[in-house]
């Protein structure tokens, strides 16, 4: 996906301040966002959407109410899985990783019969 | 020691915090979000006298006068139960268990889902979330959105994409179905917009009301909608189709659609798909309550407030010792409302803890007038028929709580 602008200036909310840029990594590799900006939102600013793919189908999820109460968003922070990315802050040199695909065994074994 | 645990950082309970603390409460409030304001920060329109309404401004303006109060806020604090033990009220939460003998619930708001085909998708997003997104995060939401389902939250937060320069290409009604249920009938959705419009002199819904007050269009009511839409600020208003399916295979790559009968039927063979690259759901918004449910609060099913409410009187107490509630919690309406509503709890709070003097009584009655003057001079209504809901809250409390010796003889007779 192309980067999403950022909405520097607003008729009304005015222009944005100048903020600070953090790096930080998602899947391995570096991003910036600015400061005390949510995981959600510095990632859109980087074009990327996709925040994980559900354990079980493989579908792939980004955030959907960005207000905390979905659950949509949830990736792993520093090791700490199941993080909403709509409500937390990026820190500098935060390790982002997308949620994964998780064996189902069971339902496999119910395919082979 | 904490007096009161103020939960939700939004109008409701930042204007509770702000009256407990000047009655000489010590005050904590606790809010998920990343800064206190609530859904107030996302909020921005033009008032009928031509001045804007910016909800960053009005949450600024109280975070300021909390703080002046010594309220102690704590932002990014999550709370996932409450219970009370013999006087106190736990408050379990991210940073630990809190105490306090007063809890004010303020806690909003949250849009109902209507889910469809493909709503998974990246790219697909609450109404409210594009909000945010826009308004408090400042990130552009995508190139090019389409809008499922026309109401009043939906033009709102429309008409603040559009400021931002941000472009939605369609407004369309999701498939009837019993999960969007009203959302899906054209002509319940234009009762509810001409209602709106009646209501709403205001810059906002002009736009939009203009076609709306036309006599022939209203007589004519949906059977001659032109199929081309109504345009709402430039935006094509298509109540005469549906939304399918969002399709794409990594994101949202665009919306198919249907026309639809009067009565929002599909018409076999007219599909087609609209391209877009987000799709913003708008499905309306219910009280939050969970916590009020787990802290064992009784509920009231009220459709006019639009939801399920914790049983409460018109002075934000509920039936539970300790606990209030203030703002959406209570049913859905405007911020302003929101505060007034927060004024209230922090009297009746200062009321019931002893303090405030003799003064404190003639205070609570003035916020409770305040309320239903704000109510009157309200120009749009998220639920047009919000007076009979709250009189049947009120009118329930009375029977069930304000005479406890009268129910008692009930439940010996009955």
């Amino acid at each position: 996906m192309k980067k999403m602008t950022r909405l520097l200036d607003h008729p009304i909310l005015g222009k944005l301040d100048d903020r600070k840029a953090i790096p930080f990594t998602f899947d391995g590799k570096t991003y910036e966002a600015l400061e005390n900006e949510t995981i959600a939102a510095a990632l859109l600013a980087n074009g990327i959407r996709t925040l994980r793919i559900h354990e079980e189908s493989g579908t792939p999820r980004g955030f959907y109410c960005n207000i905390g109460h979905c659950m949509e968003c949830r990736v792993t922070v520093n090791d700490q899985a199941n993080v909403r990315a709509c409500l937390t802050v990026v820190e500098q040199c935060m390790v982002i990783a997308s949620g994964k695909q998780h064996p189902n065994i069971v339902k496999r074994m119910v395919e082979q019969q | 020691m904490i007096d009161v645990i103020v939960i939700g950082a939004g109008p409701a309970g930042l204007a509770g915090a702000i009256t407990c603390a000047s009655s000489g409460l010590k005050v904590m409030v606790i809010d998920e979000f990343i800064k206190p304001g609530g859904r107030l920060i996302g909020q921005l329109h033009q008032e009928l006298s031509g001045e804007w309404w910016n909800g960053i401004k009005e949450s600024e303006r109280l975070h300021q006068e909390a703080l002046k109060q010594s309220v102690d806020i704590r932002s990014g604090v999550s709370v996932y139960n409450l219970e009370k033990d013999d006087d106190l009220w736990n408050v379990h939460t991210s940073i630990g268990t809190l105490t306090a003998p007063f809890v004010l619930a303020a806690t909003g708001a949250a849009e109902y889902p209507i889910p469809l085909p493909g709503w998974t998708l990246p790219g697909v997003m609450s109404i409210g979330a594009a909000q945010v997104m826009t308004n408090v995060h400042r990130v552009q939401v995508g190139k090019k959105g389409i809008i499922i389902g026309a109401n009043i939250l939906a033009f709102a937060i429309l008409n603040e994409l559009q400021l931002a320069g941000i472009h939605v290409n369609r407004i369309v009604l999701p498939e009837k179905s019993p999960l969007s249920g009203k959302a899906g009938e054209p002509e319940e959705v234009m009762k509810s917009l001409l209602n709106a419009a009646h209501l709403a002199p205001s810059p906002l819904l002009r736009m939009g009301s203009r076609f709306m007050k036309n006599d022939w269009f209203r007589k004519t009511g949906m059977r001659f909608f032109p199929k081309s839409g109504v345009k709402v600020n430039g935006t094509p208003l298509l109540l005469r189709k549906a939304a399918l399916e969002v399709i794409g295979t990594e994101q949202v790559e665009g919306v198919r659609v249907a026309d639809t009968d009067a009565n929002g039927n599909i018409i076999p063979g007219t599909e087609t798909v609209y391209e877009a690259d987000f799709v913003c759901i708008a499905g309306g918004l219910y009280p939050l309550a969970e916590l009020a449910a787990v802290s064992g609060c009784p509920f009231q099913y009220i459709p006019e407030l639009g939801g399920h409410v914790p049983h409460h009187s018109e002075t934000m107490e509920t039936p539970l010792e300790g606990l209030f509630v203030a703002g959406n919690i209570t049913g859905i309406e405007s911020g302003k409302i929101a505060m007034a509503q927060g004024t209230i709890a922090g009297y009746s709070i200062a009321k019931h803890a002893g303090k405030g003097g003799t003064a404190i009584v003639e205070q609570l009655n003035q916020s409770v007038k305040n309320v239903h003057l704000l109510r009157k001079q309200a120009a749009i209504q998220f639920y047009p028929d919000i007076e009979s809901g709250r009189r049947k809250m009120y009118d329930l409390w009375e029977q069930l709580y304000a005479n406890p010796a009268r129910l008692h003889t009930e439940e010996k007779l009955g």
